[in-house]
């Protein structure tokens, strides 16, 4: 590069904290709908002196409040219209305030099951969260849905608010049997920081200031919780991972790729491995608006020159030859599932991990997490806010860190081919393991992957509606074959016949109400009635 | 190392916004930035030049030109954008001008439906943009705080805030249908405070309303309306010097002064920490009815 094209350069302390600067910590709140999470988190703004006259003059305004006592500090969060006329959140509201000691971003959640996925929006992103919990109720189905998502999306603090301890007496033995009640769920979430404290969100006990109201409690109030939480992790401490964004072409000197550091550091000369592919270059600038730099780290907003000439495109990853992320087109991945149309085995989505989109396939579901019992199910499908673990083959490869390693990396969103909604999250596991390594599927396998078991289907006696019936059975996604070998369903197909044979057939059609048909012969084949079919008969 | 790998509060935002623009201009085939002149949009215009660097803005500026606004802001914006050689438009609802819309006869809430709301909806329609960036934040109105980074616009222009598509981490969902378009907020996660902060830091440019001086006003109520050619005087008001600068710009019968010593980015920061009264109070249309803001937003304001 000559002197006259030499750019100007600028030191890392040009982007740094100072050591004066508060440090900041992302946190959400979840638990059950009513259970106090807008109140809490409008307590915390109130006490805080966060909240300006005119937005409080609002709300003292408002036509609706639902406190008991005083002013309804939920309406400083709950703005929609919507959401006041309702009396409950159905969008995440984000807020910033700050201590002394700390900034704070605050993502207050629905608890309302149906807005379950806005719930995860608030929790992805989320360092703590504050599990909101009735005291008069104790701790609910969606108590523990909530914490096992905040846990699964990477919250690592979770702080149980036992609230309205005003309506309870402020008894201890309840405070102590809700603690028990949570230690089933706990026990499955490793890694997690557990708080317990007791709050009354309409009055103030143990939100800022710690409550004369119940002395057997002789932990910090929930601000000071959060005030000495553990800070999120240290992502530039992980191996670099910088997902390209664009390509920068101002002339035919310079190509540069621009992108945000996910993970990690790099440094002038520091060799890079792009994904796919593998090719390796030096890093030759680093350069800014701001002037060129010698080293940056995540999560930074960059454009990186490289050595040499390379093929690399948006969606593409540089990563540390040191330690390259990994490349599949099979993955592992937890889902959260969030939309009312049910994600099936077999289909079709596109999956967007951060500027990369790729097609995939869901070829099999290999559980559902019950909540309830904390347990996980065979399923062929997830519905609304279900939760399971799927297999999935990419079209192109997906470059990833197992999500628990590195929360930048390892998740993505699946989006809708045609409404282009976003119907999900995953965290992606790890890579699955080699079809051929996998030996014999057994029935139960199948039974998955094909999303229902087999049936024998006799048209003997009316073969004129055979066209139409395959047809309609194609279109609801279920395997259906025309032949003579009745003993087929049991490779969970269904087997459409038309000549006589030994054995019962499942579903003998003998009109032409072809809708009744279907009808049947869905009713012999979805998952419940698997064990009914296994021991039958059988041919 | 000794070296502490710490982004700085503003730098961390910085990126952050950076990552935003890049993702739209990758992700749309005809992006627009909407432009008001005011603090945000000049934060905004700068962190845009910045994620591109070295190469040129890749979308115009859309200005919404309601001509009511402070002559001071047309000439910022004209001397701006030249300067920067970023390519301007002007979008305005010459239909409603023609038909003799203006916030006298029609009072402010329909004048900023026609001039503002529809202009905007129109504005993007015949550009046929399929994205519009931005200066939105969540810390200015409860509504504003629900929404989303990529907030999704159907056919017809119209927020639907109950049933927005979830946003996970930093991945933003940009895939829309023909006629469907994504209203972008780069400036989401920024404050008043972080917007001023900022703007000394860069020392970036502002219409030099937003700094106090001695300026001739009426006092009308709680707001100080700056005397322009096209305010009209009431009975009984009388024009005086007061030493006032403007929170948020806007229109001249919409948005009042207040009265301040701020004459420089500094001194705005600490008479912010001050301030109990939220920005938006000076605009007078925000407060017509409960929730009036997500109103307009639902139509497609801003
Ligand atoms: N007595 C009493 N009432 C409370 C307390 N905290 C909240 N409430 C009341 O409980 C009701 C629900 O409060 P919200 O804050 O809206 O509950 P939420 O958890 O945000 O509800 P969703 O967001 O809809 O899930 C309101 O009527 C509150 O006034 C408390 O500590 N004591
Ligand atoms: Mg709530």
């Amino acid at each position: 590069m000559s002197a006259a094209t030499q750019p100007k350069t600028v030191t890392l302390a040009h982007f740094t904290a100072s050591g004066a600067e508060l440090p900041l910590l992302r946190m959400s709140t979840a638990g059950s709908v009513d259970d106090g999470k807008s109140s809490l988190i409008g307590r915390l703004l109130f006490d805080t002196k966060t909240v300006l006259e005119d937005h409080l003059d609002d709300v003292k305004k408002s036509k609706v409040n639902r406190a008991t006592r005083g002013i309804d500090l939920s309406l400083l969060t709950d703005g929609l219209r919507a959401e006041r006329e309702q009396g409950i959140t159905i969008d995440v509201a984000y807020r910033y305030f700050s201590t002394a000691h700390r900034k704070f971003i605050v993502a207050d959640t629905p608890g309302h099951e149906q807005y379950t996925r806005n719930m995860a929006t608030g929790a992805s992103t989320s360092d703590l969260a504050v599990i909101l919990i009735d005291a008069r109720k104790g701790f609910l189905a969606q108590s523990r849905r909530h914490a096992f998502i905040s846990w699964l999306l990477g919250v690592r603090t979770l702080v149980f608010a036992i609230n309205k301890m005003d309506l309870v007496g402020f008894s201890r033995q309840i405070f102590e049997q809700i603690r028990e009640q949570s230690n089933t769920l706990l026990s499955l979430l490793d890694g997690v920081h557990v708080h317990f404290v007791p709050v009354s969100a309409l009055d103030g006990d143990n939100v800022v200031i710690k409550s004369e109201r119940m002395p057997w409690y002789d932990g910090p109030p929930l601000l000071d919780i959060l005030e000495t939480a553990r800070p999120s992790i240290d992502v530039a401490a992980l191996p670099l991972r910088f997902p390209v964004q664009t390509v920068i072409r101002p002339d035919p000197d310079f190509r540069g790729f621009a992108g945000q550091l996910a993970s990690g550091h790099l440094r002038l000369g520091d060799e890079v491995t792009a994904l796919p592919g593998g090719q390796k270059s030096r890093v030759a600038r680093i350069v800014t608006f701001d002037g060129d730099l010698e080293e940056a780290f995540a999560p930074m907003s960059v454009t990186l020159v490289l050595e040499d000439e390379r093929d690399i495109a948006r969606g593409d990853m540089l990563v540390a030859t040191s330690k390259v992320a990994c490349q599949a087109q099979t993955v592992e991945a937890t889902v959260v599932w969030m939309s009312e149309e049910p994600l099936v085995a077999g289909r079709s989505y596109l999956i967007q991990q951060g500027p990369r989109v790729v097609s995939a396939r869901v070829s099999r579901i290999l559980h559902r997490w019950d909540l309830e019992r904390l347990e996980t199910r065979v399923a062929s499908s997830l519905s609304l806010n279900e939760i399971g673990v799927l297999e999935i083959e990419a079209a192109e490869p997906l470059l990833f860190d197992p999500y628990r390693e590195n929360r930048a990396t390892g998740g993505f969103i699946v989006v809708h081919r045609i409404s282009n909604l976003t119907l999900g999250a995953g965290l992606i596991e790890r890579e699955s393991e080699n079809i051929s390594e996998c030996g014999p599927l057994s029935p139960e396998e199948r039974l998955c992957l094909r999303g229902h078991s087999g049936a024998w289907v006799d048209l003997s006696k009316v073969q004129e509606c055979a066209d139409a019936l395959e047809r309609a059975l194609l279109n609801v996604h279920l395997h259906v074959v025309r032949t003579e070998q009745p003993e087929l369903r049991r490779l969970g197909l269904i087997v459409l016949t038309f000549g006589l044979h030994e054995g019962t057939p499942d579903v003998v059609v003998d009109g032409n109400d072809l809708r009744g048909a279907i009808e049947a012969i869905r009713a012999k084949t979805t998952l419940d009635t698997l064990h009914a079919f296994g021991e039958g008969e059988g041919i | 190392m000794a070296q502490s790998y710490v982004l700085s509060h503003l730098r961390a935002l910085e990126a952050e916004s950076i990552h935003i623009l890049r993702e739209t201009a990758a992700q749309f085939c005809n992006p627009v930035l909407l432009y008001s002149i005011g603090k945000d949009s000049s934060v905004l215009v700068h962190l845009a030049r910045k994620a591109f660097y070295p190469g040129k803005l890749p979308f115009p500026l859309l200005h919404i030109d309601t001509t009511y606004e402070y002559p001071e802001m047309i000439e910022f914006r004209d001397r701006f954008t030249k300067e920067i050689g970023a390519e301007l438009r002007v979008y305005t609802n010459l239909e409603a001008i023609n038909a003799g819309a203006n916030p006298y006869d029609l009072g402010t809430a329909k004048c900023c439906h026609l001039l503002r709301t529809r202009a905007l909806v129109e504005g993007l329609r015949e550009g046929n943009y399929d994205a519009a960036i931005g200066g939105g934040r969540r810390d200015e109105e409860k509504s504003r705080a629900k929404e989303r980074v990529f907030s999704f616009r159907d056919k017809a222009g119209r927020w639907e805030p109950r049933n927005q598509r979830p946003e996970l981490w930093n991945f933003y969902n940009g895939a829309v249908n023909p006629g469907e378009s994504i209203r972008v907020f780069p400036l989401s996660n920024w404050t008043e405070n972080d917007i001023w902060r900022y703007i000394e830091l860069e020392n970036i440019a502002v219409v030099p309303l937003y700094f106090a001086k001695p300026r001739e006003v009426i006092v009308r109520g709680q707001t100080l309306i700056p005397l322009q050619s096209n305010v009209k005087i009431l009975d009984g008001e009388q024009p005086e010097i007061i030493n006032c600068r403007m929170r948020t710009l806007g229109c001249t019968p919409c948005s009042g002064a207040i009265r301040s010593e701020a004459g420089t980015s500094r001194s705005i920061i600490e008479e912010l920490v001050s301030f109990r009264r939220s920005e938006r109070e000076n605009r007078v249309i925000d407060h017509d009815q409960e929730g009036s803001m997500e109103l307009k937003k639902r139509e497609g304001y801003f």
